[in-house]
């Protein structure tokens, strides 16, 4: 319980640190792009002089990326995120309103991507047939060297839904690993006796595989959360829905300073709870196995 | 090597021999345009037809699949270096050094890596000349590419540190700098060589990505990543098969990579 405990502390401590590290590491790359100091309004005729000096003083604030980002974190302990300078809106609402889109994209296409994973690995290891083993291989390799892009745009043509595509996107990935994983597991000598002595195949691998993969896939389940993240960029900007990689896609064309120093640690929250949890699981797991 | 390797090599030996002689295939250059014929289909004068504004499509494919295959290596190339002097040096330091050159691994391992791209990308000035837009790209699929690798050097780089004749040398008064150049560095090259082949196609990949979300080479000059943009116009599949050429010279060709890696991840795992 103990070592569980420290192991809890350990990583909320690393994610705390990364996710500000992560923060600051958007906010000094938006400071730095190309572009950065220019405001589209000032050109405007309508403006006079005070406006536009008005304009310039409240960018000035901006200028140096450690205020920034002090009074930032300062702000959004009490909950403000600060407004979207491409859009004029608050971040905090922006979020809100399209984070429930990008999470429905995002459970769907996991689900799926594993579905389809966990569906062709347990067959390829079941079945020990070279032409099937191959032809998965073959499918999944194939999905593997097309470009996220390239799904994102063929889910359109094809008119299918946007979860599909990050599925196809990450099922790949996911499925050499858990493959792989599940042929190691089979080919132990306790598995392959209690084959040859006719135990059932749901009871060797609910008893015997089940307990062996779980830690790993569980890793892998955690990474194919950052994969799929990812691949919601794309996704959301190429099929038109409005989530939050389509945000993330928009602050970062226009240099939305505080709409991408916000997307970005949300980003790297997401992921590294991910990894965090499927870690913290995996030792649980792994602990009441021992 | 297998016969699928074997085939593979025949592969690229082919696409890059190709992709070099453009400018004896291809019957003009990438950006001359056929203003007569535009949007045309394959004939006996243009193989895969014209683009929109008349550009022939597959000198556009020759000269695109030369700068993927040129560029995604130098990019590789630099990545694989950045990962060596990181990771290969703060393993071999280890201690804080180690600590710290993984605590920034760990940052950027921690953001997608499309997410990083993307972002990255789309903050490097866009509105620059052709030229310019291929060395910011590839450069920056180098600079921020070197990550999983200085991942795995550092954990080698490690080994070595602890392992009895790096001791051995220590012992008999090697100074540091000649212990790593000489001792350590020689040592990593497999895991070098193996994260240098693992990248390429990788960044072929994230190239053709940037591309199609108008973040990568700029016009008129052609890659993977622009001639796939055209896909985003199009209404059906059955409609204009050949604008799918440049898909399925990617996929061959990634295909073709991931063949020959198979023997690069053992060693690089």
């Amino acid at each position: 319980m103990q070592s569980l405990r420290w192991k809890l502390a350990g990583h909320a401590l690393a994610l705390l640190a990364t996710v500000l590290l992560g923060g600051l590491l958007s906010a000094t790359l938006v400071r730095l792009a190309p572009g950065f100091d220019t405001d589209e309004r000032e050109l405007d005729p309508h403006l006079n002089a005070q406006s536009a000096q008005a304009l310039r003083q409240a960018r000035h604030q901006d200028h140096n990326i450690l205020q920034f980002y002090f009074s930032y974190m300062k702000r959004a302990a009490h909950g403000e995120l600060g407004t979207s300078l491409a859009l004029g809106q608050p971040v905090r609402s922006l979020l809100r309103d399209r984070a429930p889109l990008t999470l429905r994209l995002l459970a769907m296409g996991l689900g799926l991507a594993w579905l389809l994973t966990l569906t062709l690995a347990l067959s390829a290891a079941w079945l020990r047939l070279s032409v099937y083993d191959a032809l998965t291989t073959v499918v999944s390799g194939t999905f593997l060297c097309i470009p996220a892009a390239v799904l994102a745009l063929l889910s359109v043509l094809w008119n299918v839904p946007g979860s599909l595509a990050i599925a196809l996107i990450v099922f790949p990935r996911t499925y050499r690993y858990t493959r792989n994983l599940l042929l190691k597991a089979y080919s132990r000598p306790h598995i392959i006796t209690a084959r040859a002595k006719g135990l059932g195949e749901a009871r060797i691998l609910f008893w015997h595989v089940v307990p062996v993969v779980t830690p790993q896939l569980l890793a892998v389940a955690g990474v194919s959360v950052s994969m799929a993240v990812g691949a919601a960029i794309p996704v959301e900007a190429l099929c038109g829905l409005a989530g939050i990689g389509q945000l993330a896609w928009q602050a970062a064309l226009a240099r939305d300073l505080p709409l991408l120093v916000n997307i970005t640690i949300l980003v790297t929250l997401v992921t590294l709870l991910a990894n965090s949890g499927a870690d913290v699981i995996g030792y649980v797991v792994g602990r009441q196995e021992a | 090597m297998s016969l699928g390797q074997k085939l593979a090599c025949v592969v690229l030996v082919l696409v890059l021999g190709a992709s070099a002689a453009a400018n004896w295939l291809a019957p003009a250059g990438y950006a001359k345009q056929y203003r007569e014929v535009t949007n045309a289909a394959p004939s006996r004068t243009h193989w895969l037809g014209t683009d929109e504004i008349g550009r022939e499509r597959f000198a556009r494919v020759l000269y695109g699949t030369r700068i993927s295959l040129l560029l995604a290596p130098a990019a590789a190339l630099l990545s694989t270096l950045m990962a060596a002097l990181i990771g290969g040096l703060a393993g071999y330091l280890g201690g804080a050094w180690a600590r710290m050159a993984m605590a920034v691994t760990d940052l950027f391992l921690s953001l997608p890596w499309l997410f990083l791209l993307i972002t990255a990308r789309a903050l490097m000035p866009l509105n620059v000349s052709p030229l310019v837009s291929v060395l910011v790209t590839f450069v920056l699929l180098g600079l921020l590419g070197w990550t999983t690798a200085a991942r795995v050097l550092c954990a080698t780089a490690g080994a070595l540190r602890a392992s009895d004749f790096v001791r051995q040398a220590r012992a008999a008064g090697l100074p540091g700098q000649r212990l790593f150049w000489v001792h350590v560095l020689p040592n990593l090259k497999p895991v070098l060589f193996a994260q240098f082949w693992i990248s390429i196609p990788v960044f072929i990949l994230s190239e053709a990505n940037l591309g199609i979300l108008g973040l990568g080479v700029a016009e008129p000059m052609p890659s993977w990543g622009s001639l796939l943009k055209e896909l985003e116009g199009l209404v059906s599949v059955g409609e204009e098969p050949w604008k799918f050429v440049p898909l399925v010279l990617l996929v061959v060709v990634v295909t073709s990579f991931q063949f020959l890696l198979s023997r690069q991840e053992e060693v690089a795992a």
